[in-house]
């Protein structure tokens, strides 16, 4: 009996907090499909009474959001596979290959970690000013190519490759580029795609440098889009839910699609030191 | 201890790269911050350097002297010391619930609770503003339901703040719940099954068990939830521009007006120090309550 009970109350606390937990998205989504002014009426609705996809039309027509997409996806994308490049030769080296200064290094590298990366953005900003890279891709792009995190990250896990492995290649005459290539990157599958996710969604996500870099609207990536757009057009809050869910969807697929990845690397990388 | 051969060589090839860009893109500018914050650089040093000049720490005594500094910093203070206990009790309330031998679907769940937090931040901020909303707003209405009067949650001085806090809970405490299940699953189940032995109920196996061992994860958690606490600012960037009133301007969104809306970027390069000094002292602070995993 009481243990019923405590089943009871543990369901019920866990589908209230899911319920809490969905609304605002759920809600996002409605809001989206319903006809314009139906977002604000009292009482509130919960679902459209009937679908209008206008809003979402209206975005990709006259509003150009294809383009911010397109240009979220090329700078998410851009910057993952440099960071996973840049990222898996330096954790490599750092976990087994040997040099002097190697550890000395790494823990300069490590106490990066705790300066605030708004220290960085104001000289950041004049260095990619004269670098003539304002509005450009590589703007955006630079403060991401490569990691202190992601080095860290891939560390961590090439520490547990065998050195006889390694060492067997090298008697076999493979160069040092074959090893990493052949033998480490697909032993580090699994933490490669941890990393992949967590700077595709970073990048996909990150709204200050954006803001500060791209002044020229044709570059804006989504979340700077989805800033400006609120500045003109605040009272359409239907029109302003559909750029909302578009701008989160691809996001969340990839989350859903690689999360059994996501959360295992977030679960090893969180505890393990 | 093996000699040194080729590939050792191979070692500054293999780093070279990341740590050129690291170095280019993030070390130097974090130097040259420290420098541009004893600078007077403003709109008119940005067009001509030739009026650049040193000033040595008066943009930091302009600093002390700026109410709005002052604002901003107690605004980030109230941010951090309510929000981020909060955000971190939320994350181990669902984590608790979800670590129950008795829950199904655990999976399920896991993934409900995270869902916000790879959610674009600017975009949930948005949709939040309506939900905010004193007259269609989804939460007033909910709260006139069980019979709260509306609030006008970003309007009033008094509630934008709490606002600010309530959405930044949902949206990050499945960050830390999934990162606190991990360390609940660490606490070996003898230690649990001599507790019961000895007679321990469920609150004092929570007490005594599950809160010790769980402590280096903890003080983890709260680390990494106040340095990221500390740097808020799209929050209040899209929801209140930092208003009503000043009442959510924070320091990175003070240095974002100074530095990029009026271009006084040597005040604004202090402004990011202070607040650098804030994190690491605070960030100092915390390291002698606990060991963290990091150590």
């Amino acid at each position: 009996m009481r243990r019923l009970f405590t089943i009871v109350v543990v369901y019920a606390l866990l589908g209230v907090a899911a319920m809490i937990t969905m609304l605002p998205l759920l809600w996002m989504l409605a809001a989206s499909l319903m006809a314009t002014g139906e977002a604000t009426v009292y009482p509130p609705h919960i679902t459209p009474d009937t679908v209008s996809t206008a809003h979402y039309t209206e975005l990709f027509t006259r509003l150009h959001l294809g383009r911010y997409l397109i240009n979220s996806t090329v700078v998410a994308v851009a910057v993952t596979f440099t960071a996973l490049v840049f990222n898996s030769m330096a954790g490599y080296a750092f976990a087994k290959l040997r040099f002097a200064g190697r550890d000395r290094t790494f823990r300069v590298l490590l106490s990066a970690m705790l300066v605030p990366a708004q220290a960085s953005m104001l000289p950041l900003f004049l260095l990619v000013k004269s670098l003539g890279l304002l509005n450009t891709y590589w703007g955006v792009m630079v403060p991401g190519l490569a990691s202190v995190f992601g080095i860290f990250l891939i560390r961590q896990y090439a520490l547990s490759i065998p050195d006889s492995l390694l060492d067997a290649a090298r008697i076999d005459g493979a160069s040092e580029l074959r090893i990493y290539w052949s033998l480490v990157l697909p032993l580090c599958r699994p933490v490669l795609v941890t990393l992949a996710i967590f700077t595709f969604m970073g990048t996909w996500n990150d709204f200050m440098w954006p803001l500060i870099v791209l002044a020229d609207a044709d570059m804006h990536t989504l979340p700077v889009a989805l800033a400006t757009l609120l500045g003109e057009h605040a009272q359409d809050t239907e029109l302003m839910m559909a750029g909302s869910v578009l701008t989160v969807l691809p996001v969340l697929l990839v989350f859903l699609a690689l999360q059994r990845h996501y959360i295992a690397g977030l679960m090893g990388g969180g505890v393990k030191g | 201890m093996r000699r040194t051969t080729g590939r050792d060589r191979a070692g500054y090839w293999f780093i070279g790269p990341a740590l050129f860009l690291i170095f280019v893109f993030f070390f130097l500018p974090v130097v040259a911050a420290l420098a541009l914050s004893f600078t007077d650089w403003d709109v008119y040093a940005l067009g001509d350097l030739a009026n650049l000049r040193y000033v040595g720490f008066a943009n930091y005594q302009r600093l002390v002297g700026d109410p709005r500094f002052w604002v901003a910093l107690r605004n980030t203070l109230y941010f951090v010391l309510v929000g981020g206990p909060l955000s971190v009790a939320v994350s181990l309330g669902a984590a608790l619930l979800l670590n129950s031998s008795i829950v199904r679907m655990k999976g399920f769940f896991r993934t409900v609770f995270f869902v916000p937090v790879v959610t674009t931040l600017v975009a949930v901020a948005v949709a939040w503003r309506y939900l905010y909303h004193p007259r269609y707003g989804l939460l007033d209405y909910g709260l006139h339901l069980i019979g709260i009067a509306p609030i006008d949650w970003l309007g009033d001085p008094r509630w934008a703040m709490p606002a600010i806090i309530l959405m930044a809970t949902w949206k990050n405490f499945g960050f830390n719940m999934i990162i606190l299940v991990a360390g609940l699953l660490n606490i070996p189940e003898n230690l649990y099954a001599a507790a019961r032995i000895d007679g321990a109920n469920g609150w004092q196996q929570f007490r005594r068990v599950t809160l010790p061992m769980l402590t280096p994860t903890l003080v983890f958690v709260v680390l990494i939830t106040m340095i990221g606490y500390f740097q808020l600012f799209a929050e209040p960037y899209v929801m209140t521009n930092g208003g009503p009133s000043d009442a959510t301007l924070s320091i990175v969104l003070l240095m974002y007006e100074e530095g990029f809306r009026w271009w006084n970027l040597g005040y604004a390069a202090a402004i990011a120090f202070v607040l650098f000094a804030i994190i690491l002292g605070a960030t100092l602070l915390q390291l002698r309550f606990g060991r963290t995993p990091l150590q």
